[in-house]
Order: C-alpha cells, then structure tokens, then sequence
C-alpha cells in the first residue's frame, strides 16, 4: 500500500505523538491496523534511505497485534493509555518471536525462549511492537558504529552519527518511524542518542524499570527507558514498562513515581518554587560553543518560568569518566562470559579437530567486535587480583563519593541541569580510532547512571555552528523523576511556544530528501 | 613428563619426622524444592535438561533471585555449627571458563560469608572428641554435570564427545570450610573421616540435606600439607577431590600425608595441585595442571542485594535445632536400656529414627527394635528399597504392636497385616478387617474344631487320654490349620486337654 492511499492531503499518522495517536486510536477515529500500517511504510521509506535503525521489522506480527487492539476496542475493552500505538524495542531487549541479537554476530541465529519484562508488559498495554532498533555491539559505545550491522545514519545529517548505544531507538523515534521506542542506558545511552537526534530520552531512577530480559552490559549501571518525541509521551511509556518486578532482585518495590501526572502538570503550570541547580563541572571547558550557548538559553527559560537558578559543584564527576569506564568493563566481563558457543548463537571450529577451549576462543574471537574485545580485556584486567584495588575498587570510591556529591546537592536544589552531551553529534568515522575521545561524548550522564539517580533529556535546540540537536539534561534524587518530567514538560512547552512550531516536527525528512534528489 | 610417586610411608612413618595439617571443605547440596536462583525443580535422577528454565541455564537477560529457604537452611548449618551469622551478607561472581558453567561464572560468595567463626565438636572412635573450628560456611549454585563419552577414563582427555545436564545447575550448595586442624598427628585421617561424618549427621538431623555421599549431595575436597615436626610454618598443601565417601576420605589423607613425606623425604618438594582420589587403588593422582594459581576474579554480584537476616529470625532458628545426633544417640541408648552393639547394629540399619517414631506412637522399644532390624528389614531387603522407604509408617507398626500385645494378634497374623499395610492394603485395622486375620478367641468355635479334629484322629485322642499329652500338638496343628493359624495355639493346646479328659 502507498501513502497515496490515504487520499491527497491526508494527514501523516507518523508525524502525530503518542498520547495523540492513542486519543483516536481508542476514540476509534483511526484503527490501530491503520496507524501500524502507516509507520510500516515509513520505516520501509526510511530505511531504503541507509537510515539503518532497524535490524529487524516484525510486519505481520505488528498488524495482528495491532488488529487483536482494533477488536479489543471495538468491543469496548482498552487495556491501557496507550493501547493500539507502535513502539520499538532495542535489540537488546529480549523477545520470543524475533530475533535478538545485541547487533554482534556472536548471537547470530538465536531465537530467545522467552520475553523480556518490559516486553511483556508493552504487550500486556495493547502497545503494537514494530521491531528492533539498531545499537552499539551490547551496547557499547556512544555512536552506533559499533554495530556489526552497520552504523544508524543521523536523521538530520546523515553522515553525522546518532549517538549511542541507542542509536536505532532514537533515530526510528527522531523520523517518525515510530512514535516510541525503548533504549537502554548505562552510561547515557538514552540521553546522548536523544541529544543528538533531537527527541525526549530518559534515563530512570535505577531498579524502578526492570532489567529482567535486558541482555546486561554492566548490571549495576543498566536501565531501561523510553524515547518519545515529546516529554509526555516519554512518560506515557515509561508508566507502562516500569514498576517493580519480582524477577529482578534490585527492582526497587516502591509506588513509579507519577511521571505522566508531573508532565501533565508541568505543561500546564510553570516551574514557580523549583529550585533548579546548574552542575559547575558540566559545562564549560572543552564544551561546543554552539552547547554551551543553546545551554545557557534553556537556562533562562527555566528562570523565567520562575525556577530558581544557582550553581552547584559536584567536584567527584570529574572523577566519573575513569571510574565508570573501569566498573562498566569490569562488569560486562564478567556478563559477557556466557557466550561461548555452548548454548546457543555462534559457532565457530568446531570441526572435531579443536577442543572445547579452543572452540570457546575462535568463537569469541570472531563473534566479537573490537570495542567489545576492547572492554572486556579493559575489565578481566580491572578485576584480576593484582588490579583489583588499585582499579575496581577504586573506581567503587569514586561511585561513593559521586553519590555523596549529588546528596549534597539535591539538599540544595530540586534538580540539577547540564548539556546532555558537550557536543553535538559528530560526523561518522571522526572518532572511531581514538575511543578515548568517543567515551568523553559520556562525561555529563555518566554520574547519574554512577549514583542511580535520573535523568532526562529533552532538545533544546540546535548549535548555531552545525544546526544539530542539543539536549538539555534533567536530573533528579532517586525516585523523584516525576520532578525531570515536570521541569521537561514545563520546558518544552515554552521553547515551542517562543519558536512558534513544535520542534519535533522540524527534523529533515530523509525520504522526502532521498526523493527531491 | 611423567612423575613416579614415592611409596608412600605409614601414617606412624609420617609422623615421626612431620605434623600434618589438614583444611577439609565440604559441599552439601540443599534439599530445597527449588533451585537457589530460579524456580526450577531441585531433584536427583531426573531425566537430563528437563529441570532448567532461562535462568539456570544463564541464557541472556536472565537474573536471579535468592531462594529465601536456602538462606534459612545456610543459616540453620551455621548455627548447627555454632557460627555466627553475618548480618548483611553479600553474593559474589567467581568467574571462569568451564562448560558445565551457563553462565562462566558462579554465584557464590567471597568476603562475607553468611555464617563464620564456628566449631564442630568431633566424636572419635575411642570416645573422645576433637574441636574443628568452622571458618565459613557459604551459599552457593552447583554447576552443571558434564559426561565425557568414549575414551578409557571417563575423564575429558581421551573423551569421544561430551554429553552436558543442567538440571544439576542451580541446586543450592553450602560449602563448610574449617580453619587448619592442627596437631591430629597420626590421627589426622581418623579426624578426617570422623569430622565429615558427624558433619553429616548433623546435617541430615536438621533435615535441609540429603547428604548422600554416594549421590553427590554432599562432596569434601581435603586439603593436606606437611611442616617438619616443631615447625608452626605450614607446608604446601595439595587439595584432593573426588573423596566420595567417609572411608575414602580417611584413605585420601592418608595415602597424601604418604606421598608427600615420601616427595619431601627424598628432597623434593611438594606441588601446590588439585589431585584426583581413586577408589580402586586408594591413591591420589595430580588433576589439571595449574601451574598459576587460578584467579576468579571474585567481585560483588551486582544482580542480587545483600541479604540481611533479622536478629529476631535468626533467633527463631536457633530455638528450632534439633538435638546433636550423637548426643541424641546417647540419650536414646540409656533410655532404651542398649549395648554399644545394639545401638550400633540400629544406625547402620537407618532404623534408629523409625525405631524412635515407632516408640513415640506408643510401642515398647524392645518390640518396636525388633520389628524394625528383623522382619521390617528383610521385606525391605526383599524389595531392594531402603528402610526409611518402605510403605509403613512408625505409628502404623506401632500400631501392629498393640494388637498384638492386646491379644487381637498373634505374631504370625502380626506379620500377614504388615505385609497387607505393605502390600497397600490400608492401615493395619484395614487389613485385619479386609483379611478376615483377627484371632479366634470364641472357644464355642474353637471346642467345635477340636472336637472335629478329635474325631478325625481317633488314635492320637487316644494316645492322648492315655496320658501322652505331648501327643495333644498334632491337635492342636491340625486346629490352628483349620482356622487359618487364627487360634491362640495355647488355648486350643488347653481345650484339647480338657476334651479328651485327659487332664488328670
């Protein structure tokens, strides 16, 4: 079907949010099949462009879904807020009828027996699951070139990358082929991508999102979260998929916060009595200007929506890039153990001649990339007994005293706001040899992820120099994300109010470019 | 390059020159329903990957979550152990490659073990006992079970092919390492077996273990070194494995202490190794070769919280433990009036907690002894089942036991209504009643068949009359045949008498 069928003038479901979409879908002014046929078809458009933000498109699958919601409606049954919308789930996020395979070629051909918790409960709401997103190899790295499939294009410029590990999520939500989509972020891996493709991500209070059915990267720095376009519908998802779950044991067993609630109120109100606190240490130095500038900006519009700005410092964070880049390798060492052509994925010489060891290691060394390699050699080292505490341990020091800075903070202030990332999104290719400036692309969100605490990020407009995305970075005490989406709503509201246009409706379109030339 | 052993010397031989020390740790797998992580069955024998879930078997994404009656069994051990117990205890990764491993690394613990600082007092043979000191004792997940097919060994060199079971991955363990036992000198391998022993005991009386050595539910690995006789610095110690039974772990230390005084009298010196016990030859061999110390890389599982028991709980279990096992044993044998025989003869069988719940349901423990080593055993050995696995209960035989002492039995129908309960026929009332086996005590019946019987046999009623009253038995069989062995042989023996009138 072409979009002709839609009639001339029709207007694009994949240019409409998600709380929109779920308003007409359940209102019956659309049917679900509609809406899921029209992303379909976007993401076909898209993707012949090189976007590349899908390894797999669950078509047929994602029409029954959508048709059983269509039915489900009809009579008269809606199992939740967002019953009958398209969501993506990153390929690191386990699903029983399509393939996962972290995009690294050591899960080739697996088919996973079971749903991750987050899945179960997107499919539980009525939401209709698209597919899987493009991402970093296991989710390391900060552009999306670690993929062993292939890189995800940037949809405002696309030899610029994404961002990552998220990079498919967030692209596939920047371009409208979805409307939401889940990431995962360990060390800003929603909040950077979301930065640079100009779309809401947010990084939840740790062990209030299950992890159970996230293939783990660094468990203690793991959480899932939504993307969306807006900071509504980011928090619509995010009410789904969260809450405590008895099958993991560091799922926090307390009340969500009331995201949804807070961005609704945050869009209605201003932020009159919210003490807002601007981290010293992020920001600055070494920061694009085209940042720093888009940055002070949002500030201001904090400020005169009655918020009240100081500065705090947080003198540890300086100390949270090598820290994490120890705990996190230290970590996925140890997670990553398992593959190891045993049980399931990739096999490798195993022609008789070679024994089970040898077998282990070819498999390993090709099924692997070479910033996973990178990583794991990084954290077998971290944790060897004769590094241990010079490295682990200590990086476990700097985690303490970074938790003790943001205490200290938050008894000051209500949130705490930076640049998402010091700069846009940079062209693909420049960084790959030095990964020493690629993890700096990491050194605003990493101290949320250290402390557990949240975080989002919402565009806040583009750098003058490169007219790419900025994010503004909210973020909050664990358990109060209610707060990061109030100040967000509260934000975004203003800033489309000031440019007279939604900003998510101004991303190039990459297939009506593809078209012109 | 190959190593011949030196002929190891007798304990005595060792001892002269050397003070052995001995680090013994020991694995009991728990008896819980569940696996220590995932919901999955913990059972022994079953058909192989049938007991494995997402979790067990370490696929992707899957987490685990603590099995809260482990942590009780962990903790009711140590308390049996007389240890303390951690109050925020912590679950660590021990990470490495072996394929029976799902996920490469095991869930265990490191810094902080569930419960320390602990003791075992030991009864030796002679009737004294040795203090064991108790370091840890901490929770852990089995691994795996691989089978090597083909090759001679059974082993992974040589092997065709492996074959690999995960329905042993998961199962909760609890491994118990004592401090160095020091001083055992020619004892050492008698303190060995006894430790392991009443560990076992004690283990079994809390009921949270199975504790069959055989089965694998409870394994030692025993760790052995020598230091010259007056020196307090240890040598270098060699752990063997493989010791599966309480023999052969007095044999294992045994045959080590051998062989290392023999390497170290002959100026070598003593590999640090992992060594393999053979039951055929009684002799320990070097397992793999690691010429490194192996290094876990232990860190703290970021998947689990720590658990912290509450003080008022872990008092709860404390006022639970049941009584030792030997002093329970000694209780028992001054109650019931026994020889150091009998009381032995009872514990070899595995009848002594049957025996007990038999006399706690109301029977003498003179008859419920006997029932339980004689007749009960052989029906047991008959069907090739253990006692404790026999199809009667200890309140059904006491129950058998009363019936018969009140006259409703005799010992022969006692026997029939035990092979009816047996054969599932009911509780011994049933069967008495299903069976028709109650005895004749209606002498009006019992007159009518003696009388039959009399007349049946005119010549022996006469020999009778004339005064042979031994000749009354062949009546009296031929009663007991009429009524089914029904009859109280001495009454019908009696009314014979009085009807021929030959009692004076």
């Amino acid at each position: 079907m072409s979009s002709a069928d839609n009639g001339p003038g029709a207007e694009d479901l994949t240019r409409l949010d998600a709380a929109e979409l779920a308003r007409r879908v359940q209102a019956r002014e659309v049917s679900s099949v509609e809406v899921t046929r029209a992303h379909l078809e976007r993401i076909e458009a898209v993707e012949r462009t090189g976007l590349n933000a899908f390894l797999h498109v669950a078509a047929d699958a994602a029409l029954a879904a959508a048709a059983a919601v269509d039915d489900e409606i009809a009579a008269g049954t809606v199992r939740g807020p967002l019953a009958g919308v398209p969501v993506a789930i990153k390929d690191n996020m386990i699903t029983r009828d399509m393939p996962t395979t972290c995009a690294s070629r050591i899960l080739d051909g697996w088919r996973p027996p079971y749903d991750a918790t987050v899945v179960r409960r997107l499919r539980e709401a009525g939401l209709v699951p698209l597919g899987k997103t493009n991402l970093d190899e296991f989710a390391m790295g900060g552009s999306n070139e670690n993929s062993a499939y292939g890189a995800v294009r940037n949809p405002w410029d696309p030899a610029r990358v994404p961002g990552g590990s998220s990079g498919g999520s967030a692209a596939a939500t920047a371009v409208g082929e979805t409307p939401l989509a889940l990431g995962s972020d360990t060390g800003g891996s929603i909040r950077q991508p979301g930065a640079f493709t100009g779309t809401v991500g947010v990084k939840p209070t740790y062990g209030t999102v299950s992890r159970y059915g996230l293939v783990a990267f660094s468990s203690s720095l793991d959480q899932i979260g939504p993307f969306g376009r807006t900071v509504l519908d980011a928090a619509m998802l995010h009410e789904v998929v969260g809450g405590h779950d008895p099958c993991d044991q560091t799922s926090i067993d307390a009340p969500l916060p009331p995201v949804v609630e807070a961005a609704l109120a945050g869009a209605r109100g201003d932020l009159a009595g919210v003490r807002v606190g601007v981290v010293n240490e992020l920001s600055g130095e070494g920061f694009q200007t085209g940042v720093l500038s888009a940055f002070t900006d949002a500030v201001r519009v904090l400020t005169e929506l009655g918020a009240e700005v100081v500065e705090v410092s947080c003198p540890s964070f300086t100390l949270g890039l090598p820290a994490y880049y120890l705990i996190a390798p230290s970590e996925a060492s140890s997670n990553l153990a398992r593959f190891d052509a045993m049980r399931y994925g990739l096999r490798v010489g195993d022609d008789g001649s070679r024994s089970t060891d040898e077998v282990m290691s070819a498999t390993r060394e090709a099924g692997f990339g070479a910033e996973v390699k990178r990583r794991i050699m990084i954290g077998t080292h971290a944790l060897s007994a004769g590094s241990y505490d010079a490295l682990y341990g200590k990086a476990q020091k700097v985690r303490t005293l970074v938790v003790r800075d943001f205490s200290a903070a938050f008894e000051r202030c209500d949130v705490l706001v930076s640049p998402t990332v010091p700069t846009t999104a940079f062209p693909i290719g420049d960084r790959v040899d030095d990964p020493v400036s690629m993890y700096l692309a990491d050194l605003c969100t990493i101290p949320a992820n250290l402390a557990g605490i949240a975080g989002l990020s919402v565009p806040c407009g583009l750098a003058a120099e490169d007219g790419m995305p900025v994010g503004l970075q909210v973020m909050t005490p664990a358990l109060a994300d209610d707060r990061a989406y109030r100040v967000g709503a509260a934000y975004e509201l203003a800033r489309d109010t000031a440019s007279g246009v939604p900003f998510a409706s101004t991303v190039p379109d990459p297939a009506a470019l593809q078209g012109a030339s | 390059m190959t190593t011949v052993e030196a002929a190891p010397y007798t304990v005595e031989e060792v001892c002269e020159r050397f003070d052995p020390v001995m680090g013994l740790e020991v694995h009991v797998e728990l008896n819980t329903a569940t696996k220590m992580f995932c919901g999955c069955r913990n059972e022994f024998g079953a058909e192989p990957n049938t007991n494995i879930c997402p979790v067990c078997l370490g696929l992707p994404g899957a987490l685990p979550r603590v099995n809260a009656r482990a942590v009780e069994s962990a903790v009711t051990i140590g308390l049996a152990l007389n240890c303390s117990v951690r109050e925020r205890s912590g679950f660590a990764r021990k990470n490495y490659f072996y394929p029976d491993m799902p996920k490469n690394f095991q869930i265990s613990q490191y810094e902080d073990p569930i419960v320390f600082d602990g003791y075992l007092d030991v009864p030796l043979d002679d009737g004294s006992t040795w203090r064991v000191e108790i370091e840890r004792a901490h929770m852990e997940e089995d691994t795996g079970k691989s089978l090597h097919m083909g090759g001679a060994t059974g082993r992974i060199h040589g092997a065709d092919y492996s074959l690999l079971d995960y329905n042993r991955a998961g199962v909760p363990l609890i491994e118990i390492v004592t401090r160095p036992i020091v001083g055992a000198g020619t004892r050492a391998p008698e303190v060995a077996r006894a430790y392991v022993s009443a560990l076992r005991d004690v283990v079994k009386g809390l009921g949270v273990s199975d504790v069959r050595m055989d089965q694998g539910s409870m394994r030692c690995d025993a760790n052995v070194s020598l230091m010259p006789k007056g020196s307090s610095t240890f040598g270098t110690r060699t752990e063997t494995k493989n010791v599966n039974s309480l023999r052969s772990v007095e044999r294992a230390v045994r045959y080590e202490m051998g062989r290392q005084a023999g390497v170290l009298l002959s100026g070598g010196t003593v590999r640090q190794e992992t060594r393999h016990f053979d039951e055929q030859s009684g002799t320990t061999s070097p397992g793999r070769a690691k010429e490194t110390l192996a290094d876990y890389r232990y860190f703290p599982e970021p998947d689990l919280v720590p658990i912290e028991p509450s003080a008022e709980w872990v008092e709860g279990l404390r006022k639970e433990l049941p009584e030792r096992p030997w002093e329970r044993r000694a209780r028992i044998q001054s109650d019931w009036g026994l020889s150091d025989e009998e009381l032995r003869d009872l514990v070899n069988a595995d009848a002594l907690d049957l025996v007990a719940a038999t006399v706690d349901a109301g029977a003498s423990s003179e008859s419920a002894r006997s029932w339980w080593v004689s007749y009960l055993a052989q029906q047991a050995n008959t069907q090739g089942v253990a006692l404790t696995e026999l199809a009667i209960t200890p309140e059904q035989v006491a129950r058998v036991i009363a019936l018969v002492s009140e006259g409703t039995l005799t010992n022969k129908l006692a026997r029939q209504v035990v092979d009816g309960v047996l054969a599932g026929e009911g509780s011994p009332d049933d069967v008495v009643a299903g069976r028709g086996l109650a005895v004749v005590s209606d002498d009006s019946a019992l007159t009518a068949a003696v009388d039959e019987a009399l007349a049946a046999q005119p010549a022996v009623a006469e020999k009778i009359r004339a005064g042979k009253t031994k000749a009354a038995g062949a009546i009296v069989g031929a009663v007991m045949k009429a009524t089914r062995g029904q009859a109280d042989a001495a009454r019908v023996n009696e009314l014979v008498l009085e009807r021929v009138g030959a009692s004076s």
